[in-house]
């Protein structure tokens, strides 16, 4: 019960601390419809794109909507280097609650955060011509809380080892930025050259973006069971991974 | 007596520096506590220690009668602790890092709003409490934080360097506070503090670090008697004579002349008072002034270790 009680307030703060930075929330909507409607339409125009009903500005809409929760799940665990520096980790380290519940806390908070952004998204589908229902409503939602746990795990791995904000840009080009050009989200994996194409199936986002648009626009490279299996067990080994983590390196987070 | 804090020859290496180096420390139940020593002496690594934030490398520690590496749960369930560096989100509000705190620690749902209340009330915050605590000045933080560590009502609290960068105004509210603190709630406090005048206001006992080695530790006022040297200041209107025949004083153990003032070094200055005075007069010197003063804790300090405290800043 008190573990529940830990996991349960750490994802109240997570929550708060979302919804206290209004411009974050902004953008967390701004950005991704300037990728839609302007890039979207930019290179829509200039190539022929006849596989999807809606055109290219269709295609990428599942992996916009990948793109957003990548960088709010990352950036929020990073945050942990924020409350290590500013001290507040240290508040929540010394609490009678074990690390596993700390980490599962702030990832299903991040989540969360990640979710509510995913959902304005997918109500704004009108925007690009996308049909939706509540059928596909719901399953998206499954589908970008699993993504978004796994990604969230991932950035408070990284953040255990980063002692500072300064490896932000290093995190930024060699860990964040390849998985979202290589997710598929702004192209077709399919027809690649040998070398991209291992890289794009290395890569655990490319799963996510195509299970959302197996289940948004009804057209995948894979099954819909295969990149669920992939995602799932991404979003558990994350989470795993990080809380033994938490658990080793507690006194040097500290 | 009952010992709620316990050391054991306990050691603190990082790589080749050793920060603690075989402390045994007893603390009392129910006291103030106070670990005094200049920075870098190894307080917050041995506060670090107790509060399970850092495994001693040898020795061992018992904080409320729990092994720190054995069972840091029940350690951290028993204690609460205010950081040295501020341990705060500024964009919580008072109120919420309070609720934050009472249920990280367990504080049954039904009391935590009365708990809240009372902290609040004791903390003095009044309508601050529901404004982001990034609006909070220095003691307000440090108000917020002693009150947080005490929502869950701790058997221990760890005060960190309590009043480090306050102002004199508000560190003797806090001194005010932490005392009043002691003396109404059933909690011990283990302070570190490198201010001789607040381990000399606050602690019934303290035990002085220096480069990772407790060198005493009583209560302020024996450390202090221990020294045996009151100074006796006098102003005479014959100083030469009178320097000339007191120094064949037997209880004088030094005098020296600064100005128009004279020095005696004396043991137990309260009893020489009339009797120098006595004998001045026996000489037909005139007395303008005599002043007693007893050494502080800086002396004490001084004496143990050759240099003052401040002088490793």
């Amino acid at each position: 019960m008190a573990e529940l009680e830990g996991i349960y307030t750490i994802w109240l703060r997570e929550n708060k601390r979302f919804l206290r930075y209004r411009s974050r929330i902004l953008t967390s909507v701004v950005t991704p419809l300037l990728w839609l409607l302007i890039f979207g339409t930019g290179l829509g125009s200039a190539i022929r794109f006849g596989n999807t009903p809606g055109g290219y500005q269709a295609f990428i809409f599942p992996g916009i909507i990948c793109q957003t929760i990548l960088f709010t799940s990352v950036f929020s665990g990073l945050s942990v280097i924020q409350d290590r520096q500013f001290g507040f980790l240290k508040e929540i380290m010394v609490a009678p609650i074990s690390r596993p519940s700390i980490v599962l806390g702030k990832a299903i908070g991040i989540s969360t955060t990640a979710l509510v952004q995913g959902v304005v998204l997918l109500l704004l589908s009108f925007v690009v011509n996308v049909k939706m229902d509540i059928a596909i409503l719901l399953a998206s939602i499954v589908v970008i809380i699993i993504i978004s746990l796994g990604l969230s795990g991932m950035g408070l791995l990284i953040a255990s080892f980063t002692d500072s904000m300064e490896g932000f840009n290093l995190i930024m080009s060699f860990i964040v930025m390849p998985i979202f050009l290589l997710s598929g989200a702004l192209f077709p994996v399919t027809g690649l050259p040998t070398w991209l194409q291992a890289a794009v199936y290395l890569d655990p986002l490319t799963y996510g973006v195509d299970a959302l648009r197996a289940i948004i626009l009804h057209s995948s490279v894979l099954p819909l069971y295969l990149d669920l299996a992939v995602i799932a067990s991404f979003a558990v080994a994350m989470v795993l991974i990080s809380a033994l983590i938490f658990s080793k390196k507690e006194q040097s987070l500290m | 007596m009952e010992h709620i804090i316990e050391t054991h020859d306990i050691v603190k290496r990082f790589d080749d520096f050793t920060a603690v180096n075989g402390v045994n420390l007893k603390v009392p139940k129910s006291s103030v506590y106070g670990v005094l020593g200049p920075n870098g002496a190894g307080k917050t690594t041995l506060i670090s220690m107790l509060c399970t934030i850092l495994h001693p490398t040898s020795g061992w520690a018992r904080v409320n009668g729990y092994d720190v590496v054995k069972n840091p749960k029940e350690v951290r369930e028993s204690i609460g602790i205010v950081f040295q560096s501020r341990a705060l989100d500024d964009i919580l509000t008072g109120r919420e890092h309070l609720e934050m705190h009472a249920s990280l620690y367990g504080v049954p749902k039904d009391v935590r709003e009365s708990r809240i209340t009372e902290i609040l009330d004791l903390i003095a915050l009044g309508k601050k409490a529901e404004e982001f605590v990034k609006t909070y000045s220095g003691g307000m933080k440090r108000r917020l934080e002693i009150g947080r560590g005490l929502i869950h009502h701790p058997k221990v609290l760890f005060l960190d360097e309590p009043t480090l960068g306050l102002d004199p105004q508000t560190r003797e509210s806090i001194w005010e506070y932490i005392n009043e603190l002691n003396k109404n709630q059933d909690v011990t406090v283990l302070m570190t503090t490198h201010y001789m005048e607040e381990a000399d206001q606050l602690c019934d006992e303290v035990a002085i670090i220096n480069q990772g080695k407790i060198i005493t530790a009583d209560s302020p006022k024996n450390l202090k008697r221990e020294l045996k040297a009151d100074t006796i200041t006098i102003i005479v209107d014959k100083p030469e004579l009178f320097m000339e025949e007191a120094e064949k004083l037997e209880f004088v153990r030094d005098i020296f002349r600064t100005d128009s003032e004279i020095k005696l070094m004396v043991e137990r200055g309260d009893y020489l008072v009339p009797e120098i005075v006595n004998f001045a007069n026996h000489l037909n010197i005139f007395v303008n002034s005599v002043e007693l003063e007893h050494p502080n804790l800086e002396d004490v300090f001084l004496k143990y270790t050759g240099r003052t405290i401040q002088g490793e800043e």
